[in-house]
């Protein structure tokens, strides 16, 4: 009368694995990623008047005031022939695009409790989906970086020391890296939150306090330079050699190195499965916390 | 005897809820129970904890909301769970549809389980109907393609068609119920568990909603698994039911004795048989059958004391319900003897002949009248039963499984 035992599709237990990942799940959940993401870029600028537009400004904008204040103000120099503006840019959309990854999956499980406490799916589709919109988000931007970008080489006299190295074919992984650690970050934030809620205090600012240590508004070599003693919190922050990464791909300036390259590869993997990890595990009891 | 294809094996689940402020003294709980757990042990804190009891203060700060429940249910069944509220059905339903994991026990399945905990989760007021339903079915588990090949169904279902490419926030909340409840309905998954979604939209959509259910669950042989308050709905679908009562399950088996277990131990609990309003401000003092048993066509003598000397008394009437909330007999003195009733004593004796009643529960809400304006009116003052007799006097007792009738009449064939 009894069945056998084995024949069960799947088994709902306390058992927690270290890592309890269901990739064909994940695949099966595809179509939801996509319709979140639609929503996310459907909703964020329904009834404005500038719509999208809203995400060329952004950039913009913070471009121009950088270039005020940093290169015309301070006159920190962002080598020869590169025009400041160009290189504020540069710096501003990729960060933009890591810290508006960390900042939107931080708060993954208390901004849906409302979804999660009453249908289950994957919960990791969620902060995905975090990353892919905000991807978008930054093709756009990039977009207006490029048109900047040839406007300064083939309109104006100021960039003339400015050149694409054949490198950028590896721009996708860089932007994949971003993507990923500021996902990773945010995961690990967003887990942490559900039980104590100190941490929702910390990212707000520390996001922007980190920029500051990301070489987003000046060169490292002027930092180390500068302030050599402190130099290693900037050096060895993943950001900044993501940002002088992708400054030396797109405008060939940029301090790297090869053993600084396989740093930040090591370091975005270890944080992103630190997060997906703790993500995991805080997923099956996060309601009764949150 | 058949083979029995059980589909969902629930073991011994539990789940136990700290009360109190999460937050506080968690820290030292969680280092302590780090602390048990790297020198080997379990953790200490799953050993105490209390029954689920609401209304009783419990000694620990450690609830169980459920504690060892076990039941199997077959392919194409319809279990129904009822309880109280807090008895631990949500909690039960959380950990079957996978929201939250169990704190011991295991549940096995072979199908897909999709739940219902609520209809609608998800919806985005900015989004129009349609890009809703694409959301909302994707959330529930379904696939685009699916969703495409059955939107035109869906939104025929809802009856928002004229609504349906303009943004929800637009909707009245009757709309929006009805636009989520059928992108529900038409979900397919091997295991459907339903929390009371039912009760939702006006009594034209609701019936649509029961009737959808119905098919859902006979015509397709779905499995489903029915939470609700609704006795009369879970009474309509299902096909077995247990009764959850403090986070274990006190009974379990064929619907209509699920039911009545659930009422007759409700009943013990809230309201007391044979009750008497003693209250001296009362108009209507005391009301209590005077048999000491109801039969199924037996006379029902019902006294009422009454202080009439307080009003000029014109009026008394009274409706008798059975458990599902549906009245089953209105009593009124206003059809009586032209209206007349005998105020002079503070007696009032009311007697029901050859009773129509079936066997079950049933409760009194009575009215009082003076002058044309209800004076008094309670509720649920009187609970009886009525049990099985020989209504028709031919020497067989009355089969209630055959019969499911609310009510009886006498008949003759020529």
């Amino acid at each position: 009368m009894n069945n056998k035992n084995s024949d069960w599709l799947y088994t709902i237990s306390p058992k927690k694995k270290l890592i309890d990942l269901n990739f064909s799940e994940i695949w099966r959940y595809r179509d939801l990623l996509l319709l979140f993401v639609k929503r996310d870029v459907i909703t964020q600028y329904k009834q404005t008047i500038l719509g999208p537009l809203w995400y060329f400004i952004q950039p913009l904008f913070t471009g121009v005031i950088f270039t005020l204040i940093f290169n015309n103000l301070a006159a920190i120099p962002t080598g020869s022939g590169v025009p400041p503006f160009l290189f504020n840019l540069a710096g501003i959309t990729s960060w933009n695009y890591f810290s508006s990854c960390l900042t939107g999956t931080s708060n993954t499980f208390k901004a849906n409790q409302g979804i999660f406490g009453k249908v289950y799916f994957p919960r990791v589709i969620t902060p995905l989906s975090v990353v892919f919109s905000n991807l978008l988000k930054y093709g756009i931007q990039l977009l207006v970086f490029f048109c900047f970008y040839l406007y300064f080489v083939f309109f104006s006299n100021k960039a003339t020391n400015v050149s694409p190295q054949f490198v950028i074919i590896f721009l996708p992984i860089l932007i994949l890296f971003m993507g990923f650690f500021g996902l990773g970050i945010g995961m690990i934030i967003s887990s942490m939150t559900t039980k104590y809620r100190d941490l929702t205090f910390l990212v707000g600012f520390g996001v922007q306090l980190l920029m500051y240590g990301s070489a987003v508004m000046y060169p490292l070599s002027y930092f180390k330079e500068k302030v050599p003693e402190y130099s290693w919190l900037v050096e060895y922050n993943p950001m900044t050699i993501i940002i002088e990464l992708f400054r030396h791909m797109t405008l060939g300036v940029g301090d790297f190195s090869i053993f600084k390259i396989l740093y930040v590869g090591v370091a975005v993997i270890l944080i992103f499965s630190l997060g997906l990890i703790i993500f995991n595990k805080t997923e099956k009891t996060f309601i009764d916390t949150v | 005897m058949k083979k029995k294809d059980i589909i969902l094996k629930v073991e011994n689940i539990s789940k136990q809820y700290r009360l109190g402020l999460v937050g506080t003294g968690t820290i030292s709980h969680d280092l302590n129970r780090w602390w048990y757990k790297i020198r080997g042990k379990g953790d200490p804190y799953l050993k105490v904890g209390d029954t689920n009891d609401r209304t009783s203060k419990g000694d620990s700060d450690y609830v169980w909301a459920l504690k060892g429940v076990d039941f199997e249910v077959e392919r194409g069944e319809v279990l129904g769970i009822i309880g109280k509220n807090g008895a631990g059905k949500s909690t039960l339903l959380k950990i079957l549809s996978k929201v939250t994991g169990p704190t011991t026990g295991e549940i096995k399945t072979k199908g897909r389980i999709a739940s219902l905990l609520e209809v609608g989760t998800g919806f985005h007021g900015e989004m129009t109907g349609r890009e809703n339903i694409f959301l909302n079915g994707a959330i529930l588990g379904m696939t685009k393609s699916e969703i495409s090949s059955k939107i035109n169904e869906i939104i025929e279902f809802s009856g928002c068609e004229r609504y349906i490419d303009t943004p929800v926030k637009r909707y009245s909340s009757g709309m929006t119920v009805r636009l989520a409840f059928a992108v529900a309905a038409f979900l397919e998954p091997e295991i459907l568990v339903i929390d009371e979604v039912l009760a939702v939209g006006d009594a034209e959509f609701q019936k649509k909603a029961i009737g959808k259910m119905q098919d859902i669950s006979r015509g397709e042989g779905r499995t489903v698994l029915f939470v609700s308050h609704n006795m009369a709905a879970v009474k309509n679908l299902c096909t077995r039911a247990i009764v959850l009562e403090n986070g274990s399950s006190s009974f379990e088996g064929e619907v209509e004795e699920c039911i009545e277990y659930y009422i007759s131990n409700n009943k013990n609990k809230e309201t007391k048989l044979y009750y008497s309003a003693n209250n001296k401000d009362n108009i209507l003092q005391n009301i209590e059958i005077k048999n000491k048993l109801v039969a199924s066509g037996s006379n029902i003598n019902i006294c009422f004391n009454l202080n009439v000397k307080a009003i000029n008394l014109t009026n008394v009437h009274l409706g008798i319900y059975n458990f599902n909330d549906e009245k089953v007999l209105h009593i009124s003195s206003e059809y009586f003897n032209n209206g007349y009733i005998k105020t002079s004593s503070d007696v009032l004796n009311c007697v029901i002949e050859r009773n129509p009643l079936t066997q079950g529960l049933y409760y009194v809400n009575v009215g009082v009248v003076s002058n044309k304006v209800e004076v008094e009116r309670l509720k649920k003052c009187l609970v009886f039963e009525v049990v099985n007799s020989d209504f028709f006097n031919c020497g067989i007792i009355l089969k209630p499984a055959s019969i499911k009738a609310k009510a009886l009449a006498e008949y003759k064939w020529y």
